[in-house]
């Protein structure tokens, strides 16, 4: 490795022997080709014509008037396959192209990050086995549909809580073995290095749009940036190019369940503790003994029970506060968005919404700037809204 | 590698603490010693601790002791073991289930030490270590019998506290080498390990496979080169005939693990006859140690 992939203290590569040289391998690609012209051209080709971007950075006027706040929301749900997920699916698809793998492999939780790959599988024409906990599997028979047409193999994954956490557990069992011709493409800044590192890179196009267009709107740089936690990956995107800036508080929103205090959540660094989970050190949730617990949030992109490990270290030298939104008040974000803005926010983004609407609210935050990080859309959890509010669909 | 705490390999192993065990507790350098007085490789099994449930579990560590093991290595049982196939997956969710702990894990061992002294390994995940305190885990590891600790997330990276804390209390500190390691890294390997080291015998994790690939006869020769330690194969073993091969091939050792567990799957609910089996198959895995 030439780097230790450490954040502080945080990261590192826990993982068995035999994935280390293909880390390696991956780190050295990594760093090759992420200043390499033509794989630039190449992306930023992709990321405009086949995902959409630039996203809009929209003030959400109505709802900044009920506040009374500006607040901005950075359209990542405007994106192709539905959600920011596709800015390192297209990254990474790339990467395994230029490092000549002929398979990619990924986890998936609800699903979304399962479709990305498979639409970036589909148009670069390699192979995805996407690996997807039985349970969610049941849960998510639409997504499940969604990558089975773009082609990907989706296998589900019966051991442990059958959730995400089982399933990468099983996809890195599966890189473990087929290493030499396999690209993990792990979805969210977490896991050995270099993938809290590489996806962050994949992801920070979102904040450096982001302070370009504030500036352009607003002549200054924002007050606040409200996002979502769940590995971190929308949050690391949006915060990094704004980290330097001490004067922008940057605060990342977890999904807490039935609330912190029912020990039901997915809240790992409000109320997790430190530990080593799918390569990396970083906030887990867990018993006495060290074994991993089970997560619980209504959003499966906030239902892990691991965080990625720059959110520790941000967490731990104060640069950015955690805090959560249970399943509850989520729903009401959702509903709160849609209602005044006509946009509806997946499940995971209004978490950031709901928050973005108690902090409005405290009396010293009146008139602050605010950018909300809406990393997706709603589509996929229409029927859990539905459910929520008492509609038969 | 930003400390290098490499040095002579053996050292860890003349340190004799507190326990009161350590006196009656056979190093793994005289284990291998006696072996080979013997013309044989060491046999060395794998259980998990408490699968599939506590005093179950130590009568067959009982029976593998009685049947011919050589040394044994015992897995605390961890939620996510990312290393291991559906054989041992299934062993850890029965050791949870039946309310293993890392206290447990450890009086589990103590209990073992009661009728022998073979070099026991501890195969754990390092959350359980990180989780515990490392240099408290290496304490316990020590006064409770412990020999050896490996863990299968650790690489030697990672690894100097890990490393500094076995040499502390005498435990040795064991490393996974497989065929994608490096050269470079088998000399790093080398340097942080004691013991012996652990060679992965397949590309994958745990489980039992058909055959032994020729690959792993290339990789004991090359790891030969660069590790003056002892070699154990494991990942794949199954078979008395892997056994012999991988003796023949020059290994010092062969651990084998899920086929084991399989027969304890097999009989969950029929103790004798999961016990027969398990003292029939340890004598043909060790006889085929006989060079």
């Amino acid at each position: 490795m030439i780097m230790d992939g450490k954040f502080g203290k945080y990261g590192g590569i826990f993982v068995p022997e035999l994935i280390i040289p293909a880390l390696e391998e991956l780190e050295s690609a990594f760093l090759k080709y992420k200043d390499d012209k033509q794989f630039n051209q190449d992306l930023d080709f992709y990321l405009k014509e086949f995902a959409g971007r630039p996203t809009g950075l929209y003030l959400a006027k109505n709802l900044s008037k009920k506040l009374g706040c500006k607040i901005y929301l950075k359209r990542e749900d405007m994106l192709h396959t539905g959600a920011h997920k596709i800015n390192n699916t297209l990254g990474q698809g790339l990467l395994a192209r230029y490092m000549g793998k002929d398979r990619i492999i990924a986890e998936t939780g609800a699903g979304q990050h399962g479709i990305a790959t498979a639409a970036v599988g589909a148009m670069l024409d390699i192979p995805v086995d996407v690996y997807m906990g039985s349970e969610d599997v049941d849960r998510q028979r639409l997504n499940v549909f969604r990558m089975e047409v773009s082609g990907a193999k989706v296998i589900p994954v019966e051991s442990g809580a059958r959730t995400l956490k089982d399933a990468i557990n099983q996809a890195m069992r599966d890189w473990i073995t087929n290493v030499e011709n396999t690209h993990y493409l792990i979805g969210s800044t977490m896991g050995p290095h270099p993938y809290p590192a590489m996806v962050k890179h994949f992801q920070t196009i979102i904040g450096k749009e982001c302070r370009k267009q504030i500036l352009e709107l607003e002549n200054n740089l924002p007050d606040t940036i409200i996002a979502c936690v769940g590995g971190g990956s929308n949050s690391i995107g949006i915060f990094s190019e704004f980290v330097s800036d001490k004067d922008v508080d940057l605060i990342g929103v977890e999904g807490g369940g039935n609330g912190i205090e029912s020990g039901h959540h997915g809240a790992t660094l409000c109320a997790g503790s430190e530990g080593v989970l799918h390569g990396s050190l970083s906030y887990v949730l867990q018993d006495n003994d060290g074994q991993i617990t089970e997560a619980h949030s209504v959003s499966a992109g906030l239902d892990y029970p691991g965080v990625g490990p720059e959110h520790s270290y941000l967490k731990t030298i104060g640069r950015a506060n955690y805090v959560s939104i249970t399943d509850e008040e989520a729903l009401k974000g959702f509903q709160l968005l849609s209602k005044y803005e006509g946009i509806m926010p997946a499940l995971e983004s209004a978490h950031a919404v709901a928050y973005a609407e108690k902090y409005a609210k405290m009396p010293e935050n009146k008139g602050k700037t605010i950018i909300v990080n809406l990393s997706g859309r709603g589509d996929k959890d229409m029927f859990l809204a539905a459910k929520f509010l008492g509609v038969e669909v | 590698m930003s400390e290098n705490i490499g040095e002579d390999s053996n050292k860890s192993t003349s340190k004799n603490l507190t326990s009161k065990n350590s006196l009656s507790i056979e190093s793994y350098e005289k284990m291998f010693k006696r072996v080979e007085a013997k013309n044989e490789g060491a046999f060395v099994p794998f259980v998990v601790a408490g699968d599939p449930d506590f005093d179950t579990s130590l009568e067959i560590v009982k029976t593998l002791v009685e049947n011919g093991a050589d040394a044994l290595e015992i897995g605390f049982a961890f939620s996510d073991p990312i290393a291991d196939g559906p054989t041992v997956q299934d062993a850890d969710v029965r050791a949870i289930n039946s309310g293993m702990t890392t206290d447990k894990g450890f009086e589990f061992i103590r209990r073992i030490r009661e009728f022998t002294s073979i070099p026991i390994g501890l195969l754990v995940y390092y959350n359980l270590i990180y989780k515990r305190g490392i240099d408290l885990f290496y304490k316990q590891a020590h006064e409770n019998g412990l020999n050896a600790i490996l863990s299968a997330d650790l690489p030697p990276e990672e690894a100097s506290d890990a490393v500094k804390a076995a040499r502390t209390y005498g435990v040795n500190q064991i490393f996974l080498a497989a065929q994608t390691t490096t050269n470079e890294r088998l000399k790093t390997i080398s340097q942080f390990s004691s013991g012996f080291t652990y060679l992965v015998s397949v590309m994958g994790v745990t489980g039992a496979r058909s055959e032994v690939k020729t690959s792993t006869v290339d990789l004991i020769k090359r790891v030969r080169a660069h590790n003056d330690l002892p070699l154990m194969v494991g990942f794949g073993i199954s078979k008395p005939s892997h056994v012999k091969e991988v003796i023949k091939a020059g290994a010092e050792g062969a651990i084998v693990g899920s086929a084991i567990i399989d027969i304890i799957a097999q009989n969950i609910n029929q103790k004798e006859k999961m016990l027969e089996e398990i003292g029939d198959y340890t004598r043909k895995l060790k006889e085929a140690t006989k060079k």
